[in-house]
């Protein structure tokens, strides 16, 4: 998209002349042909990650398969001056592996072994391509799981999911990637390999381990990741709900975290997400309910049936129409296939969505649901919400048709609007799925400039000549002015007296 | 999934369907987690995602190379991606078209193209290729060695029954499988008879078409299609309830005879009927009432479902259901959702990736010790019996051979 290249041309910066063809050269001594990918014809197919409103076609594409390959690579394009965009599997949502026009993307697909499981020590060593979902099978035998559970587990990468420090369904009471992360092994620019954090809980010195997750591929590249692996439940139950009002169902959200409860998941999707996902999926969603929420509870036996109760009280208190418990772990495990599946289900009913990831105060869920609906009719754009409800992530999805003039561009203001009102009443612009390209402006929103120039100070100390995945995640001044300039005028924002975090 | 289709492309009805299909696609990446090849060569362009892009990119008018060519290639057509994709992509539709738009604007070399010429003439003509396949089982002992995993020794089909039932099923004798496992129809004619249905076949009948079809040349698989409906029709007159295929990968292509010949002014009607009729024995079995069908005995089966039948006909689980229902224990199978590389010409044209998938599938069979594998369809029969360490057979000659049968047409049975 030109408008895209154009900007991320513009964050980035002008940079030397190089000549591409001894660059190719420098690669192929290192490199498999097979894995250096230089002709338009082969790059295409990388121009987009899961956001594929945003595209640019990189200058080449590497495939390394050993750890030294990746350290040339970044020694060499160090060297070179070439910037360098590291990619998992493609499936992130917010543009976050968007190659370069003059960069290297660096594919880390190959990667793809878990390469020590000890059920003793509850770890996991696998290296950054195996996906989210294979580390959890592989655990399985052994009464272990690993916890983060974003929607797209069964593809996306680990190494993916420290780069936006990915939640999922279960975060709520499991937390983050960053809370499941025992150490790193990353690449820096300069070709080093660093270690970062360990098999134990702490270490000493600043928490690095902890700056590494959620860094978009801007500090260094992680080539192995250890994990934590936990036990399963001893029981876990599902609870569906359904609601005449998606007031309704976010005010049940809020009574029920409320009680004390923490469930281990707490979903909530829309009439929209339970038609397009039942067409899917069979889950046996109720398709005439306005909204519907998915509590799960686990633990002991005694801890879940007294949870059950205190949900399904707080339920019924709420005006749910109709509360089903899951018959049995095959019902449970298709009531969550419905969820999980819900994001892309939707190409169903639209030939493109756009995923918002705004987080808010649970006590704003009724409101800031019914303005996203106003703003719904004011752009003539259809939203469905499917999203993280007991950690007030939001999810809108946007439906549109990339095909129809002006279509994108109107839905990607309707969607810099939702992030804006999701600040506007405390909240924050991502939830887990990064700040990406995609939500570069809205950064200049949740932040003063003084806090950005911190963030390209620790950027810097890693990253000194900017080279890796520059242009994400942080905005440049310039940028946030010209944003300013656009959107909120001399920065007044709305609703200054609220409290940010 | 935005798209920009040229013009002359987008005005045919390929481009149209290709269109529709491209657009349903919101490049989510859930395909890359079950595709074979992208397991094995973690390159996006070895994936179902990265296919799509690519046929797109040569739809909206990019230059197109033998690179496209080779990664449409090396795709199975195992169609796991479409039991993966939430959004509905029918990526089996869109492959046959971009394959052959491909085929039309990358030339290949002379050697793939006598060995494609030579597959597409030689194995769908029964009267070319049993023979062969005979003289091959005569000196077998005398073939070298990587030829030899390839023809197995001579099956004899046993006896087919005699009685006429007033319910009555067609069966596609298929053109390899007839002459490599004989005993397969004539195990699925058995049972059947002691259900107290008579299976009939056509001599007349040729190659479903598939062969031609995955090897872009359509039109000689429509033709195949054709014949085959003149062949049948009489049968489907006589009242026939259902086309029976025991071979999952022709079931597979005749229940599509519908959507291929949808715009032929003479067969479209019947091949829709066709396709309507057609059942995978599995299927058909499974609707019958087998209560009687039992087996003796302890029997450890890996049964490994083709992606044919799993994928392809989505009928997932459903001669597990019936093997498990009759009483044989069925050991677990590690990932029974991938490809064992057979794919039709694939082992041929494609052999590395196809023996590395060979590897991986064997072990995950194996693994649960089991004292057969079974399977639904010839191609991967043969695929994996040239590489196994126990039988492989078709899962209803496990029925014909172990179960016991008991109750009413039983006794009709030695009644007539």
């Amino acid at each position: 998209m030109s408008a895209t290249a154009e900007s991320l041309a513009q964050a980035v910066g002008s940079r030397p002349e190089l000549d591409r063809h001894a660059l190719i050269r420098e690669f192929l001594a290192i490199l498999p042909q097979a894995s250096v990918l230089h002709d338009p014809e082969d790059l295409r197919p990388f121009e987009c990650d899961g956001l594929a409103a945003y595209r640019q076609r990189p200058m080449i594409v590497l495939l390394p398969e050993t750890v030294a390959q990746v350290q040339e690579t970044l020694r060499i394009c160090r060297e070179r001056g070439v910037p360098v965009v590291a990619r998992g599997a493609g499936t992130g949502l917010s543009g976050g592996a968007l190659p370069l026009a003059d960069g290297v993307l660096l594919v880390m697909a190959k990667f793809a072994r878990i390469l020590e499981l000890d059920p003793f020590r509850r770890i996991a060593r696998v290296q950054p391509g195996a996906r989210n979902l294979a580390i959890s099978q592989a655990a399985d035998p052994h009464g272990l799981y690993y916890a983060p559970d974003p929607s797209s587990q069964i593809a996306c990468s680990i190494g993916g999911n420290v780069a936006e420090n990915a939640g999922g369904v279960h975060c709520l009471k499991y937390g983050l990637t960053v809370h499941n992360v025992l150490g790193i092994k990353a690449v820096t620019i300069d070709g080093d390999l660093i270690e970062l954090g360990g098999e134990c809980l702490d270490s000493p010195g600043y928490d690095l381990l902890a700056l590494m997750n959620g860094s978009e591929g801007m500090l260094a590249v992680v080539v192995e990741v250890t994990v934590k692996l936990l036990p399963r439940p001893e029981q876990t139950r599902l609870v569906m709900a359904a609601f005449d009002s998606v007031e309704a169902a976010g005010k049940a959200v809020g009574e029920i975290i409320a009680t004390g409860t923490i469930p281990a998941g707490l979903e909530m999707l829309d009439n929209f997400a339970i038609r397009a996902t039942e067409d899917f999926a069979h889950c046996g969603y109720p398709v005439e309910a306005a909204a519907i929420l998915l509590c799960e509870v686990d633990g002991t036996m005694d801890e879940v049936a007294d949870q059950l109760q205190a949900v399904g009280k707080v339920l019924a208190d709420c005006g749910a129409s109709e509360i089903r418990e899951a018959r049995d772990e095959a019902e449970r495990l298709l009531f969550w296939k419905g969820r999980k599946m819900a994001f892309p289900a939707m190409g169903r009913m639209s030939p493109d969505y756009y995923c918002m990831d705004g987080t808010i105060p649970r006590r704003a869920l009724p409101e800031v649901l019914k303005r996203t609906a106003e703003l719904s009719r004011e752009y003539q754009l259809p939203v469905a919400n499917v999203f993280h409800a007991g950690d007030g992530n939001l999810h809108p999805l946007i439906l549109f048709d990339a095909n129809k003039e002006g279509e994108l561009h109107r839905t990607e203001e309707f969607g810099a609007r939702i992030l804006e009102l999701c600040v506007a009443v405390g909240g924050t612009i991502t939830g887990e799925h990064g700040v990406g390209m995609e939500k570069i402006n809205q950064m200049c929103v949740q932040f003063q400039p003084l806090e950005l120039t911190q963030f390209h100070a620790v950027k810097a100390a890693f990253d000194p000549d900017t080279l890796l995945n520059p242009g994400k995640a942080v905005p440049t001044l310039n940028r946030c002015a010209e944003y300013g300039a656009m959107h909120v005028s001399g920065n007044n924002l709305p609703f200054p007296e609220l409290e940010r975090f | 999934m935005q798209t920009s289709l040229m013009d002359l492309i987008k005005d045919t009805a390929e481009g149209r369907e290709a269109d529709r299909i491209l657009r349903s696609c919101v490049h989510c990446g859930f395909c890359l987690a079950t595709c074979p090849t992208y397991q094995l060569l973690g390159d996006e362009l070895d994936s179902p995602r990265g296919r799509i892009y690519l046929m797109k990119q040569m739809m909206e008018g990019h230059e197109v190379t033998a690179r496209t060519q080779l990664h449409l290639d090396r795709c199975l057509t195992c169609r796991n991606c479409e039991t993966t994709c939430p959004s509905g992509v029918e990526y089996g539709k869109l492959l046959d078209i971009g394959r052959h738009m491909v085929e039309e604007r990358v030339p290949r070399s002379a050697g793939e193209r006598w060995l494609r010429r030579i597959l597409r003439f030689f194995l769908p003509r029964r009267y070319l290729f049993t023979p062969s396949l005979r003289l091959g089982q005569v000196f077998r002992p005398l073939l070298p060695g990587a030829l030899r995993a390839k023809v197995p020794p001579r099956q004899h089909a046993g006896v087919w029954p005699v009685a006429t039932h007033q319910r009555q099923v067609l069966i596609l004798d298929g053109c390899v499988q007839s002459g490599f496992t004989p005993n397969t129809n004539a195990a699925a004619a058995r049972v059947l008879d002691r259900l107290g249905i008579t299976v009939r076949r056509e001599p007349a009948e040729q190659c479903c078409g598939a062969l031609s079809f995955h090897l872009n040349a359509q039109d000689e698989a429509k033709a195949y299609m054709r014949a085959n409906i003149d062949a049948w029709w009489p049968h489907v007159e006589a009242g026939v309830e259902a086309i029976v295929s025991s071979a999952s990968g022709c079931g597979v292509m005749v229940k599509d005879y519908g959507h291929v010949l949808a715009d032929d002014p003479v067969y479209a009607e019947k091949a829709r009927r066709i396709s309507a009729l057609t059942r995978d024995l599995g299927e058909y079995l499974a609707a019958q009432d087998y209560a009687g069908l039992r087996v003796d005995g302890e029997q450890r089966v890996a049964f490994h479902p083709p992606c044919t039948l799993q994928h392809g006909q989505k009928l997932h689980g459903v001669v597990e259901g019936v093997l498990r229902q009759v009483g044989f224990q069925l050991t677990p199978v590690p990932d029974a959702h991938l490809c064992c590389g057979s794919a039709g010409t694939y082992s041929i044209t494609q052999p590395e990736l196809s023996q590395r998938l060979l590897a991986q599938k064997l072990d995950a069979l194996q693994s649960g010790r089991p004292g057969v594998i079974a399977t639904a369809n010839i191609g991967c029969q043969l695929h994996l019996l040239s590489k196994a360490g126990v039988a492989v057979v078709h899962w209803i000659e496990l029925l014909d051979r172990h179960a016991v049968a008991v109750g009413t047409p039983a006794r009709e049975r030695q009644a007539a």
